[in-house]
């Protein structure tokens, strides 16, 4: 299977914190991975790092088949090229209709000029009803975005992030918040999403883990501190010492 | 396919018939073609009054859509001003000179024309040589296009060194503010170039038409300015109400999450910042040759702050509030400051409004901002039906939620 | 009494006297004519006569007579209160009693002789030339009069019109002088004196090369004029006898062609060029028939139609030629330009030039230290403008732009308390702290009334206390009118701390300086010793947290805008003490302090202290380089900051980690 992110020894530090330290990971094209860790492991920060939020003080961090560095890029260079990003909270236009939302994410040209002169399709439009229907938000095309619920906020978010069309999804606890019946159609939204592209989900929550029955990473203080199925980490006496044993 | 935008957005086209009922209702009051009610001052004041409800839609869409709250848009406006005012000032000065040399028993030379339209222009700084900026001062087209030019790059500048440095916010204000003073006490100085804090006068007269009485040129002006706040409104309503629109009003709510998703929010900032300061620039060149005099007091950051007042008493993120904050405040602070106001004697103390008009506005600012964030807009969302929930102050940003759900359930 | 050798003398002017007393049948006390009467009856013709070529000899007289009385005689003289009586001839010094009377006095005894009527007497009105030469003969007299105060007089009186003759009575004066100041002063004035005037060249010289490192003004004073030139031109080669500073080549660095033709012009050795305006007025005055030398006037409205017209009438004799490039290049060519030191002596003028130099070097390192001495004070100024803000600022993340106001509250408060309180030291004392209190209770006001329906949305605050600003700015105005309002310091700051003739700094900016420190101080107490630093910390940090611990973040608030609010009042009464209290004070300082806060970097008391001296730093850099214009070093500074910012987007001491990311 061949690599579509490599990050390899990286590190960063806040004010002499080190909040990753030599991290090296990597991910295939068509591939579900979640991330695991107990707080402070470094899981926003290594997201921040693959999106260009933060720069490491070291290390490489290599994307696509024709292996750029995405440590020269800015955040919507990145974005462009493929990496797409779901936060934490659910952050979606509260001010603009869903309709807007998923038009604004729609993968199309950026540019301010074409973004100007830009006039919807018929097919643009049929994207957005076919995105709305996935997410389960055909119906609340027309309403603004603030008023959603949690949930249809964050499926809303998962939905601009398909709509981008991107190569890799990092999804920051997609459950959070949720129902049960809605966890379940996000865990089926994931699966469906990493059929295609790669997908890395960082969580808390062991049920939603074993539910994505995938690749798991357990990071540590700023490093990788095991990797496998999820039964082979939780049988890993470091991970059962920091993590899991507590 | 989408419907015109206009048929989507309304108000634009309730806006434009407003303006034109407005233009030819004060034509026809005017002195020059009419009945003669509106003196010709008053004309003239409400020329000026519709450049500055331009500047205020321009103001609208970099604050109120944009959610950059510039600080320096006055000073593009000056600018503009001062663009224009340099060819009206060449050309009146070489119309004088050119009349006055005739006298002489040998004629002029090109050069001795030049000479005296200088030492004329630039005799109250004491210095009689054209500086540098003037050396377009003879050419109507190319200081024109100057108008769009100087304010543009100037804010292309300023805004590329500042939002490429992430610079937002109230740092992003303050560093406006800071522009805007700085070129203010550049302009203050004498050898600037532009008289210094004589600034340029006169501009009132058109050169070439002298025999045009005031009343007529003043209608003109207004029938100018008309126009330009009905292209400008057309632009800004056109831009917001797309795609751009959208994007800009997600960098305004949240920078972070529109760079995710790909667009480069400096781009479009800058696109903005500049589009707004060229709208600035006109609405200033038009502004000036009916104010007759353009200063460095002009460019002061005062001004620019009471823009944003304007355009928060208006109602920002609506194109129509900040003409109507524009227009209501700007006519009220003349009506009270011009010392028509009645005076009010409260029997211990007699309130001149001359004196206690600024409170009152300043107070009054304060209580808009409290108690009707959405300004004097708002009261067309009332009669709309339009009603947001009560949030006391609370945060408009996305990580509070704009309308949460308990308010939408209202 | 009076010495013997001149007991001959007065013996017989006493009996020439005593003749013409007989003669004139006048009565009093002639047997007693003392020594200095009688000197002077010596010169009568020549007193009387008052000229100031033939007055030379009696004066010189008078001063090495040795009299005691002789000072007082000049001294009287000079003042022109010397009389005469024209009865005998007598002088006397007189003071009027009225219009017609006054009072004799006697030089000798200082007592009364007589009341005469005017008529009687005959005033000594010695000319300007005369006191002056006068002036000189009693410098001798006070430079040794037994009054130290009056030395001290006759220094400075030398030292603001030095002249020669002061150079031998100085050098007399010295050795007999007790006073320690005094003797240094006068070896001064005595080397200064020496370097200009002394006939010897060795000794101007060696007196020039003890002034090579002195930072004094007068050393510059006498230095400068030594080096003084002048532009000049000669026929030929330039003459040996002069002391030339520098030979000059037309059309060289120092000397443009055309201000050497002009130089010729003006002494004579060359004809004028014409320009363009001769031409003009030439041309205008020969219009004949429309026509200029056969030139159509219309055709004159450029420069080729003149020029033709001018070489017309050129030819027929109506104006003078202009001189061609090629008599320009000869006639310069011809003739010597240099720059002549006034001061003959060479050796002389190299060493002033050398000592001017040396002093040079110095008094740039001095001036160095005192614009950094400047650059301090305006950076204490700057902080204390600057800490109110950056506590709200930093502390709430709230923009107070009604802070300027506050400090124009603070210094009107200093205002109103010098009304009631007379004395000055007292009222700054009561007034520091009653603005405190002022601007405390108006802060919170502020903070309970507007700024907490606020939080969370910085650019409304900003706006909203714009708002308060400039209602509180026209209040300000309706109270206190709009021009500018005293605030006195007290006596015991007025002046300043002298280091040499070029470093000093005044008292006040001393105590301002000393002002910023205390409230450094302060704050950093309040910051990391009391309750409320830590509660204020905590919530800065995380005010959810804070909150879950039981501290009230609404109190915190309350009490953190107070105390910036407060520091904003004593910076006003600060600054009120040297600017003008007006309505607009604190306007003047917003985005000053504004810049403070952002070059600085927000939350840190450390990155305000470095804001400020930056920004001082910068603009008295900006100033020295341009000391004309302070507009254009303010504008220059803003534009400095500008980009300052995109290199330090966060200020120089900026707060790093994912809490500073957005």
């Amino acid at each position: 299977m061949s690599t579509l992110l490599e990050v390899s020894g990286v590190s960063v530090s806040f004010d002499g914190f080190k909040a990753i330290n030599n991290l090296s990971f990597q991910i295939g094209k068509a591939e579900l991975r979640a991330i695991i860790g107990p707080n402070g492991a470094g899981k926003t920060t290594f997201m921040d790092i693959v999106t260009g939020k933060t720069r490491p003080d070291e290390g490489r961090v290599i994307w696509g088949d024709k292996s750029v560095s995405l440590l020269k890029m800015n955040e919507a260079q990145i974005a462009r090229a493929g990496v797409g990003r779901k936060f934490q909270r659910p952050t979606v236009f509260e001010d603009q209709s869903v309709f807007d939302n998923l038009l604004l994410a729609l993968k199309k040209d950026r540019g301010p000029l074409a973004v100007l002169l830009y006039r919807r399709t018929a097919g643009d439009r049929e994207k957005v009803e076919q995105l709305a229907d996935e997410i389960g938000l055909a119906d609340h095309l027309s309403r603004k975005s603030g008023e959603l619920s949690h949930g249809q906020k964050q499926w809303l978010e998962i939905g601009m992030l398909l709509a981008q069309e991107p190569r890799l999804l990092l999804v920051d606890e997609p459950a959070a918040g949720m129902t049960l019946a809605e966890r379940e159609h996000t865990t089926a939204l994931l699966v469906e999403a990493a059929k295609t592209r790669a997908v890395v989900v960082v969580e808390h929550d062991m049920e939603f883990v074993r539910r994505l029955n995938c690749k798991v990473t357990v990071l540590h203080e700023g490093s990788v501190l095991a990797e496998g199925s999820l039964d082979h980490v939780t049988k890993n006496q470091d991970v059962i010492d920091v993590y899991l044993g507590r | 396919m989408q419907r015109s935008f206009l048929f989507r957005t309304p108000s634009t086209l309730i806006f434009l018939g407003a303006l034109a009922l407005f233009t030819i209702a004060v034509t026809l009051l005017s002195d020059a073609f009419g009945a003669g009610v509106i003196s010709t001052s008053f004309v003239k004041t409400l020329g000026k009054t519709l450049c500055l409800c331009l500047i205020a839609v321009a103001m609208d869409l970099v604050w109120g859509y944009c959610g950059i709250l510039s600080l320096g848009h006055f000073a593009f406006f000056g600018l503009g001003g001062y663009m224009i005012g340099m060819w009206l000032m060449y050309e009146r000065t070489k119309d004088i000179v050119t009349a006055s040399m005739a006298q002489a028993d040998i004629p002029p030379t090109p050069q001795e024309v030049i000479d005296a339209i200088g030492t004329q222009i630039f005799g109250v700084v004491g210095s009689s040589e054209f500086p540098l900026v003037w050396a377009f001062a003879d050419s109507l087209f190319l200081q024109l296009a100057l108008v769009v030019l100087v304010p543009g790059v100037l804010a292309l500048v300023f805004g590329w060194l500042a939002f490429r440095s992430r610079v937002t916010g109230v740092y992003l204000s303050i560093l406006t503010q800071a522009m805007t003073l700085a070129l203010a006490l550049y302009l203050f100085q004498n050898d600037s170039g532009l008289r210094g804090n004589n600034g340029l006068s006169g501009l009132q007269n058109l050169p070439g038409a002298g025999d045009i009485p005031q009343s007529v040129m003043s209608i003109w002006f207004l029938w100018a300015s008309a126009l330009a706040l009905g292209l400008g409104y057309l632009l800004a309503a056109w831009v917001v109400s797309g795609k751009l629109g959208s994007v800009i009003r997600g960098i305004r709510d949240d920078e972070a999450r529109v760079r995710f998703l790909g667009y480069s929010v400096e781009g479009y900032k800058l696109f903005i910042f500049v589009l707004t300061a060229v709208i600035a620039g006109i609405a200033g060149a038009l502004y000036y040759p009916q104010a007759g005099i353009v200063n460095p007091a002009e460019i002061a950051p005062i001004a620019s702050i009471y823009l944003a007042v304007w355009v928060a008493i208006g109602g920002r993120g609506r194109l129509y509030g900040a003409v109507i904050g524009a227009g209501f405040v700007s006519l009220i602070s003349t009506w009270f400051t011009g010392g028509q106001a009645p005076d009010l004697p409260l029997g211990f103390y007699t309130i001149k409004w001359v004196d206690w008009w600024q409170v009152v506005l300043g107070l009054s600012f304060v209580m808009v901002t409290l108690f009707a964030p959405k300004g004097i807009g708002g009261v067309f969302d009332l009669i709309t039906g339009q009603r947001a929930p009560e949030r006391h102050g609370a945060d408009l940003g996305p990580d509070k939620g704009s309308l949460q759900e308990q308010e939408a359930l209202k | 009494m009076p010495p013997p050798p001149y007991l001959q003398a007065s013996m017989i002017h006493r009996t020439f006297a005593l003749i013409a007393a007989l003669i004139l049948m006048t009565v009093s006390a002639l047997a007693q004519d003392s020594a200095i009467q009688s000197l002077l009856q010596t010169h009568r013709e020549t007193i009387e006569q008052s000229s100031r070529k033939t007055i030379g000899p009696v004066i010189t007289a008078l001063a090495t007579s040795g009299l005691p009385s002789a000072q007082t005689v000049l001294e009287k003289w000079q003042a022109k209160d010397m009389w005469q009586r024209k009865a005998d001839g007598q002088f006397f010094y007189a003071e009027k009693i009225d219009s017609k009377t006054y009072e004799l006095f006697d030089f000798e005894t200082n007592s009364s002789v007589e009341k005469a009527a005017k008529s009687d007497l005959k005033q000594l009105k010695p000319n300007s030339g005369i006191r002056a030469l006068i002036g000189t003969a009693l410098v001798q007299f006070q430079l040794m009069d037994p009054d130290p105060v009056k030395r001290h007089d006759a220094l400075i009186s030398i030292e603001r019109d030095p002249e020669p003759a002061h150079l031998e009575p100085l050098r007399a004066a010295i050795a007999g002088e007790q006073d320690a100041a005094l003797l240094a002063k006068k070896q001064r004035l005595e080397r200064l004196l020496t370097a200009r005037y002394d006939a010897a060249s060795e000794a101007r010289v060696a007196a020039i090369n003890s002034f090579a490192d002195d930072l004094g003004v007068d050393a510059r004073a006498m230095l400068n004029p030594l080096v003084q030139t002048k532009r000049r031109v000669v026929a030929g080669d330039v003459p040996a006898d002069l002391n030339i500073a520098r030979r000059l080549t037309p059309g060289g660095d120092d000397l443009t062609g055309d201000a050497a033709y002009a130089m010729l012009v003006d002494a004579g050795l060359a004809p004028a060029k014409i320009d363009a305006a001769d031409i003009k007025t030439t041309l205008a005055a020969n219009i004949v028939d429309g026509t200029v030398g056969g030139v159509p006037v219309a055709e004159l409205d450029d420069m080729a139609g003149r020029d033709r017209a001018y070489a017309a009438l050129v030819a027929g004799g109506l104006a003078q030629p202009t001189p061609t490039e090629a008599q320009i290049g000869a006639a310069l060519s011809a003739h010597s330009f240099f720059d002549a030191y006034a001061e003959a002596d060479p050796a002389v003028t190299q060493a002033a030039e050398q000592a001017l130099r040396s002093i040079g070097t110095k008094v740039a390192v001095n001036q160095f230290l005192d614009l950094s001495l400047d650059a301090i004070s305006l950076a204490s100024i700057y902080f204390l403008a600057a800490i109110g803000l950056a506590i709200t600022f930093g502390v709430m993340g709230v923009i107070n732009m009604a802070h300027g106001e506050f400090i124009m509250m603070g210094a009107y408060t200093g205002y109103v308390v010098q009304q009631v309180i007379p004395d000055y030291t007292v009222s700054i004392i009561v007034a520091i702290p009653l603005a405190f209190a002022v601007t405390f209770a108006a802060g919170v006001a502020m903070e309970r009334l507007v700024i907490r329906w606020l939080y969370n949305r910085p650019l409304e605050t900003l706006l909203a206390t714009f708002g308060i600003s400039i209602a509180l700015q026209q209040i300000a105005k309706n109270i206190f009118g709009t021009q500018a309002r005293p605030l006195t310091s007290p006596g015991w700051l007025d002046g300043a701390w002298v280091l040499n003739d070029v470093v000093s700094i005044s008292y006040i900016r001393i105590a301002i300086f000393v002002l910023a420190l205390i409230f450094l101080a302060v704050f950093l107490f309040i910051m990391k010793r009391t309750r409320l630093g830590l509660e204020t910390r905590a919530v800065t940090q995380n005010p959810r947290m804070a909150a879950s611990m039981g501290i009230n973040p609404d109190r915190v608030n309350m009490l953190t805008f107070g105390l910036g609010s407060g520091i904003a009042g004593v910076a006003g009464v600060a600054i009120g003490l040297f600017a003008k209290v007006t309505s607009e004070l604190g306007s003047d300082y917003i985005v000053q302090s504004f810049m403070t806060v952002v070059v600085g970097g927000v939350g840190n008391i450390w990155g305000t202290l470095a804001g400020a001296a930056m920004i001082g730093f910068l603009q008295k850099g900006i100033e020295w380089m341009n000391p004309s214009n302070t507009l254009a070093a303010q504008t220059y500074m803003i534009v400095f900051i500008i980009i300052f910012i995109q290199f330090r987007p966060r200020g120089i001491i900026a707060l790093r980690g994912r809490a500073a990311g957005d």
